[in-house]
């Protein structure tokens, strides 16, 4: 029997030439043209926090890794722990102190990811993981986002990153249109008094651009074959069908379905952070549900809640109901006719 | 997916459906789809193994040193599914023995070795038969006479199924001539250079099967073959081309895009009213009945790591080896596969015998095997699997074990076609995870089943001491060791002897009875599952 | 108000959670029942190894707890896995007390030492030998468990113990090898 283990080799005996670390260099690559523009309107401070997030992710890795006695070459660079730490560099505030962006991304890998079993086993998205724990830990930290347009060129952004002795950047850090909305709308003000603010921000901070961007470049990877078109279309579809409802409802009080498209984290959520393939179902029907919830909830907490945006808490919440929605979307098999 | 694909007729719907999943791959074959066949050399030694892929073994009817013609038979079916063996070539019977048969793990099975004497006479054939007097029973009996079985798939013995065909009513007949596995081309070879027979043996099937309809399926790249095809009078029978996706040319597939049925779960595509044959496999009927030749030899493909490439006319029986020098291995470091790349079987001993299902013999060169990685999840295998499983899921009850879990999971429709594995980004063995899984708990069932039955004996045997009141003389004259009691009064021992034959006869048949549901059960019976 | 309704909501999904648990942790009613589920698991050889007359005896033992589950060697560690599951217990190690787990195996009986007297048959739990009295005996191959009872009977030692015959094709497929992490 020991002998038939190693030479008994079952067909197919060739393969695609699909691999982990292929998949991960496409949406890595994909992920470019938003963090071009990203960095165009929000500042170099966005590749530093991708820098330091990727860079202790990748470290967490490798330690976690020799502490578990795995292998480095096939896990290491599979490009798994690098889409989690850029991921959660776009998600940080540009000018948020390293050290923030640094626990995160050691928290989402060694507690999201490597506590439960590594690459293919973690129940949640690690970078938005680690982002919310920064949230809930350093919320006004998290708030930080820099005042739109040429401030962030000027500002000593590496001071503001790298804080010696206590100096703070205040002058340079302020809410950005959702936060803004957000907090203006819960305040009872009417959306027309906010409408100015609303469109400035849409503008100058570039939020349009940058997710047309993310857009982009996640349709390039639906037209790879990269991600199936069942998430995103969910998640987006649900994004409209709630904050359209809303609006309908009450003009004045909820923004509009293109505020919320073009705000936020809506298309690198939409395309890179729900379709993480690990914490979301495997079925095309459980795929198409994840996305419509996911895209409901951002709505209903971008609304309601008391952050600044709503893609991580919708992600991780439906990152959990992931085995259940795969449970009740099983596909009908070939020749059965219930569909069981 | 809608595949528009209206060519030969009308009567068969002019949409073909696409089947679910599925998954392009390489086609590895141009080269071979313009060549002609040629005869592969004789080889100094045929082996026939008994056991074919399904069914029982074969009974040898030669001895050693019988001297035997081409065309002789050699061994007769043992049962309903099994197969009739003939002898490739003139020679003498030099042994019947284990020897190596293909096989994934390489174990050997009885064998009849015939020794070629190079003059390769032939026996004298069977008369043709008359079709347009010859009965359905008179072709079957002429085809199971030949030796013919499916020569795409698992090899089922062709008159099996056109047994089926008997007791059900059969719409449509389909001559299967997709091959969507990478390499293999000697179907299309078959069909170009023999395209009348194939006609013809379509012809035959339809008769015996008392068919209404017939489909050739081919697939849209085998251009040359459909123009032989069409180029026939094809009789009522229609050309179908269907896309190149793997695995198109699998049964249940093929059924699903003619007809848009599907073949019910643990059904027979008799069950959707079709009976579908490989084309091959009517050549073979063709040659069968109206020129009286056994099955003895066929085409395959030979392709991957070799120096001349090739579709050949090989006798059944001819060692792999034999043809591999023959064709001129071109890297020493090569994997030899009985099939094609994606269902085939790897060899572990490249001397077995080509058998009636061999369609290809393939090197592929040593690639860089990457190691597997735990499974990401990314839904890929969900996509392609044309049997729309889960295969990730099944992988993860497979690989912990849970036998109840993949039987939920329906594993056992799962057709092993590779397609998951095949895109698998983290390269996991899936199929092998599902075959080990399918094993186990064949292997299981049958201990189950053996267990039932030792334990209704013993039950059977408790019961007897009881009644015999547990003297040790009440057991002197106990002679018929099956003699268990049923529930009704039983006769006082010492009576015993003198009904035992009645007695035991009527226990036997209990005892069978019982053997499925464990007397003193009580109402909760067998119910576990 | 809402404190009737959290208490009512919470006192409802603690009855519904200790139905699923009471469903759950005790799947065995009656211990006659459990002594036929364990039957069910047990390899049926019948050759009291386990110290038991039989594998329904050794099963009843155990359904009253007097039997640990590690005393079948024919089971081996298969059936103690089996036994584990359905109790939910942990596994323990075959108890080498009653034996070590070997290949399975049958008799056949000499026919031509036989001397017909009928202890064999009197000793075999699953009526595998055939033979009259004063007639030369035989073991039906396929029924024979290959307990052994019933060679120590034999007064002309003509029982012999040989490897079971393999079922044709009995090959499995092995779990794959595979780089795991
Ligand atoms: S293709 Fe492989 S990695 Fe992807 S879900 Fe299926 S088994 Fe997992
Ligand atoms: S091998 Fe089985 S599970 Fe995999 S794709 Fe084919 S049918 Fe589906
Ligand atoms: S040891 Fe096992 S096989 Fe033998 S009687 Fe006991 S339970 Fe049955
Ligand atoms: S023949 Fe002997 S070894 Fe076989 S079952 Fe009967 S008593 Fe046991
Ligand atoms: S016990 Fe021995 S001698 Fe007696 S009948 Fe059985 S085999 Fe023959």
């Amino acid at each position: 029997m020991q002998r038939d283990a190693e030479t008994v080799i079952s067909s197919p005996h060739i393969h695609s030439g699909a691999s982990v670390g292929g998949v991960m260099r496409r949406v890595l690559m994909a992920l470019l043209p938003g963090v071009i523009v990203s960095v165009w309107f929000l500042g170099p401070g966005v590749l530093l926090q991708i820098a330091i997030a990727t860079l202790a992710a990748l470290a967490a890795e490798a330690a976690m890794l020799s502490v578990r006695g795995l292998a480095m070459r096939p896990f290491l660079f599979d490009g798994t722990a690098a889409v989690a730490g850029v991921l959660l560099g776009l998600a940080m505030p540009p000018l948020a102190p390293w050290w923030l962006g640094t626990l995160a991304a050691v928290f989402a890998m060694v507690v999201v990811k490597h506590a439960y079993g590594g690459v293919g086993h973690n129940l949640f998205n690690p970078a938005m993981a680690g982002y919310a724990l920064l949230l809930v830990c350093f919320p006004f930290a998290m708030k930080a986002w820099p005042v739109p347009g040429a401030a962030v060129w000027t500002a000593d952004v590496l001071g503001a990153v790298f804080p010696v002795d206590g100096s703070r950047v205040d002058a340079v850090s302020g809410a950005t249109a959702l936060s803004f909305v957000r907090d203006g709308l819960q305040g009872m003000k009417m959306l027309s008094e906010l409408r100015p603010a609303e469109a400035a921000g849409l503008a100058a901070g570039g939020a349009a651009w940058v997710n047309a961007a993310f857009l982009g470049g996640g349709l390039v990877l639906l037209a790879a074959g990269v991600i199936r078109w069942q998430i995103p279309a969910g998640f987006l579809a649900g994004l409209i069908a709630v904050s359209l409802l809303l609006h309908l409802g009450d003009a004045q009080r909820h923004a509009s379905p293109l505020f919320h498209l073009m705000n936020g984290a809506t298309m690198l959520g939409a395309f890179f952070i729900a379709t993480d393939p690990v914490s979301s179902p495997v079925t095309p029907r459980g795929r198409l549900v994840f996305g419509l919830l996911a895209g409901a909830v951002v709505v209903l907490i971008r609304r309601f809640g008391q952050y600044p945006d709503g893609v991580a808490f919708a992600v991780l919440l439906m990152n959990a109901a992931a085995p259940l929605i795969d449970r009740y979307t099983r596909p009908r098999v070939y020749g059965e006719r219930d569909g069981r | 997916m809608e595949v528009a694909h209206a060519r030969g007729g009308e009567r068969v719907s002019a949409v073909l459906r696409g089947f679910h999943g599925g998954v392009r791959v390489p086609r590895s074959k141009e080269a071979l789809q313009g060549a002609g066949s040629r005869s592969a050399a004789l080889p100094p030694l045929l082996i026939y193994p008994l056991q074919a892929h399904v069914g029982t073994p074969a009974r040898p009817v030669v001895d050693v040193g019988r001297k035997v013609c081409r065309g002789e038979l050699l061994a007769v079916p043992s049962s309903y599914v099994s197969q009739a063996i003939h002898a490739g070539t003139s020679g003498i019977i030099v042994e019947i023995a284990e020897r190596a048969v293909i096989h994934p793990g390489g174990i050997t099975d009885t064998c009849i070795v015939l020794q070629a004497d190079g003059e390769d006479r032939r026996l004298e054939p069977a008369p043709p038969l008359d079709l347009g007097r010859a009965t359905p029973e008179a072709l079957l009996a002429r085809i199971a006479e030949a030796g013919i079985v499916g020569m795409g798939g698992a090899g089922f013995p062709s008159h099996v199924k056109l047994c089926e065909g008997l007791s059900n009513a059969v719409r449509l007949l389909i001559i299967n001539a997709v091959e969507c596995e990478p390499y293999i081309a000697c179907d299309d070879c078959m069909i170009r250079e023999r395209a009348a027979d194939v006609v013809l043996g379509a012809r035959i099937l339809m008769q015996a099967l008392a068919a209404s309809q017939c489909v050739i399926a081919l697939e849209d790249d085998m251009q040359l073959a459909w123009d032989a095809l069409s180029s026939c009078d094809l009789a009522g029978a229609q050309i179908v081309r269907v896309p190149a996706i793997y695995p198109a040319g699998g049964e249940k597939q093929l059924i699903r895009m003619i007809t848009g049925a599907e073949v019910p779960a643990h059904g027979l595509p008799i069950d959707a009213g079709v009976v579908m044959h490989n084309a091959a496999t009517a050549a073979a009927v063709a040659d069968a009945v109206v020129r009286g030749l056994p099955m003895t030899e066929r085409l395959l493909t030979v392709a991957g790591a070799v120096r001349t490439p090739a579709n050949l006319r090989v006798r059944i029986g001819t060692p792999i080896a034999h043809l591999l020098d023959g064709c001129g291995r071109s890297a020493a470091d090569a994997r030899v596969i009985a099939g094609g790349p994606m269902m085939g079987t790897r060899l572990i001993d490249e001397s077995v015998p080509v058998v009636k299902t061999t369609n290809c013999v393939l090197r592929l060169p040593a690639g860089s095997e990457q190691p597997a990685v735990p499974c990401i999840r990314c839904g890929d295998c969900v996509e392609v699997c044309p049997a729309q499983l889960q295969p990730q899921a099944l992988y993860e009850v497979a690989r912990a074990g849970d036998w109840d879990g993949v039987r939920e999971l329906h594993l056992f429709d799962c057709i092993e076609c590779g397609a998951c594995a095949y895109v698998c980004p983290s390269r996991l063995p899936l199929v092998h995870y599902y075959r080990h899984a399918k094993s186990e708990i064949e292997a299981l069932e049958l201990e189950q089943r053996r267990a039932a039955e030792l334990r209704s004996r013993y039950d059977a045997r408790l019961r007897r001491l009881a009644q015999a009141g547990g003297a040790a003389a009440g057991l002197e004259g106990q002679v018929e060791p099956d003699a268990g009691e049923g529930p009704a009064p039983a006769p006082a021992p010492d009576r015993a002897t003198m009904q035992a034959e009645i007695a035991a006869a009527i226990a036997r048949a209990k005892a069978r009875r019982a053997a499925y549901t464990p007397p003193a059960a009580g109402g909760d019976g067998d119910g576990t599952r | 108000m809402s404190v009737v309704i959290a208490m009512a909501v919470l006192a409802v999904g603690a009855l519904g959670a200790a139905r699923i648990l009471i469903a759950t942790a005790s799947p065995l009613r009656g211990s006659h029942d459990v002594a036929l589920r364990i039957d069910r698991l047990l390899p049926q050889t019948q050759c009291g190894r386990c110290l038991y007359a039989g594998c329904r005896p050794y099963a009843e033992a155990i359904a009253r707890g007097e039997a640990r589950i590690n005393q079948c060697p024919p089971g081996g560690a298969a059936t103690i896995r089996r036994l584990a599951r359905l109790l939910g217990v942990e596994p323990l190690a075959l108890n080498p007390r009653h034996g070590t787990e070997v290949p399975a195996s049958v008799v056949v009986i000499d026919e031509e030492t036989c001397i017909g007297c009928t202890k064999c048959i009197q000793a075999c739990p699953v009526d595998a030998i055939l033979g009259a009295a004063r007639q030369m005996h035989t073991v039906i191959a396929a029924d024979c468990t290959g307990c052994e009872l019933c060679i120590p009977p034999c007064p002309v030692d003509c029982i012999a113990v040989v490897p079971a015959p393999a079922a044709t094709h009995a090959w499995r497929w092995p779990t794959p090898a595979e780089a795991s992490g």
